[in-house]
């Protein structure tokens, strides 16, 4: 299971006002000329669905929320990268008012992929080693899982979806510092 | 040798060898279409075994939905479907497997409807026009083999002598449109693409996640291996050419599905309710003695 883990890395997109210079660039990834599917890279819509969440843009006070939602909505064992310089530290943006200057301010994150944006080699690889991550936490999550027990969500009451009650957060995973 | 092949006719070990070979099919037809597409594209491509690493991973992920329905629906989707699969190897009621399979997809669009988010809703939509679609269609071409067989029971097609395709080849066309449907291709594949995950055609898979999600997916293999079992069956007399038959099918969906996009669900709906019905009705004309 760990193999196949490393294996299929599925991840979902998500911009927190990117200047959507490292948004194009990932997508470019998944054209031929480079290939993410050859390593089992799938580009899910779907939190529910993904393994690696790849953030892109510097986090303000107004998406971090919708950041942590989508990150508590991913069941474990999850991976956060992050993409560019502005998720890392702010960029060219850090002095913002608005920004908060890094994702790793809300959730925890375990690449950091450096570049204003990153070469799409740069971008694949920081995406095999969230894989790598993936897989050993894969392995540290304890294997015997009591079948049924289930976490139920609830879902976010119609008309302010941001107030999700946070019933879906991960266990106390910590950030792989690097 | 005899004594293999009574053995194989006993319909319990007939139904548990086809439950255990269809996934394995199913996920192997999968990979070669991830892998051919991929090529067709000048590109590598993931592995064959690529399916079969998803689904594992998706089983080791932690088990998390919105609401238990949600996971008698997912169950009822993989179980309705190995019914339907077991009902078609041991040769029972025609009509009684198409109704199975209908619900089988009922239950997959159940649990899309279930809960509250309209991307889920919307697939499920979808995925409503496609069975709207392709329903008329399989119920023709069960009738064609009423009248040609002069039975609706699946063992009766198995036993006559004479191949489905030489009796019915506009229904075998009207079948192929049925097939792309079904597996999601271009420019059919107005939900549940194999190719475009992030768009709003995989809507009715949205609110699946980890192992239950891996169930549909299984479900999904099932159903791969059922449209091939079906198309052999069109040439059932000899294998080779059900083969043949088969791999024409399955490169030549793949070819269009690359050399087309996707469009609207109303023109499905016209379409498969014009073109591939009247080839239907067509070949039903010469059947009708
Ligand atoms: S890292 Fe550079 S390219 Fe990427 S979002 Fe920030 S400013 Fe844009």
């Amino acid at each position: 299971m760990t193999k196949a883990t490393a294996k299929s890395p599925w991840v979902v997109h998500v911009n927190c006002n990117s200047c959507n210079g490292c948004d194009i660039e990932f997508l470019a990834c998944l054209t031929p000329m480079y290939d993410a599917e050859r390593f089992g890279v799938v580009h899910i819509g779907s939190p529910k669905h993904a393994d690696i969440m790849v953030v892109t843009g510097s986090v303000n006070h107004r998406n971090a929320r919708v950041l942590r939602n989508l990150y508590e909505q991913m069941p474990g064992p999850k991976v956060v990268v992050a993409m560019g310089i502005c998720p890392a530290t702010g960029g060219i943006f850090a002095d913002c008012y608005n920004v908060l200057g890094g994702v790793d301010k809300v959730i925890p994150v375990d690449v950091y992929v450096p570049g204003c944006p990153p070469r799409p080699e740069a971008m694949l690889d920081g995406i095999l080693e969230g894989a790598a991550i993936l897989a050993q936490k894969q392995q540290n999550t304890p294997t015997v899982k009591p079948v049924m027990k289930l976490k139920i969500v609830k879902p976010a009451p119609a008309p302010a979806p941001a107030e999700a009650p946070a019933a879906a957060g991960a266990t106390g995973e910590q950030a792989v510092a690097k | 040798m005899e004594n293999m092949m009574k053995w194989l006719n006993d319909p319990v070990v007939r139904s548990v060898l086809a439950l255990i070979l269809a996934p394995v099919l199913g996920g192997i037809i999968m990979g070669l279409d991830r892998k051919i597409t991929a090529r067709m594209q000048g590109r590598m491509g993931p592995p064959l075994m690529q399916p079969f690493y998803d689904i594992i991973k998706l089983m080791g992920k932690e088990p998390f939905v919105l609401h238990r329905p949600q996971i008698l629906y997912t169950m009822l989707h993989l179980v309705f479907m190995m019914i339907t699969v077991v009902m078609l190897v041991t040769g029972q009621d025609l009509l009684m497997v198409l109704l199975i399979h209908a619900f089988s997809s009922i239950a997959l669009v159940l649990g899309g409807m279930s809960v509250r988010s309209p991307y889920s809703w919307i697939g499920s939509q979808r995925k409503i026009m496609q069975i709207l679609a392709y329903e008329p269609i399989l119920i023709l071409l069960i009738l064609g083999i009423r009248l040609r067989d002069g039975s609706f029971l699946g063992s009766a097609v198995l036993e006559s002598q004479e191949p489905l395709i030489y009796s019915m080849p506009l229904l075998f066309l009207a079948f192929v449109c049925v097939l792309a449907i079904e597996f999601g291709k271009s420019p059919f594949d107005v939900s549940s693409s194999h190719h475009a995950h992030q768009e709003i055609v995989r809507g009715v898979y949205q609110e699946y996640a980890g192992p239950f999600y891996c169930l549909t997916e299984i479900a999904h293999f099932y159903e791969l291996a059922l449209g091939f079992g079906l198309v052999m069956a069109f040439w059932h007399t000899n294998i080779l050419c059900g083969f043949l038959l088969e791999t024409v099918v399955f490169l030549f969906l793949l070819v269009v599905d690359n050399a087309f996009s996707r469009l609207t669900t109303g023109w499905m709906v016209r379409y498969m309710w014009t073109v591939p019905l009247s080839l239907a009705l067509a070949n039903l004309i010469w059947l009708w003695r």
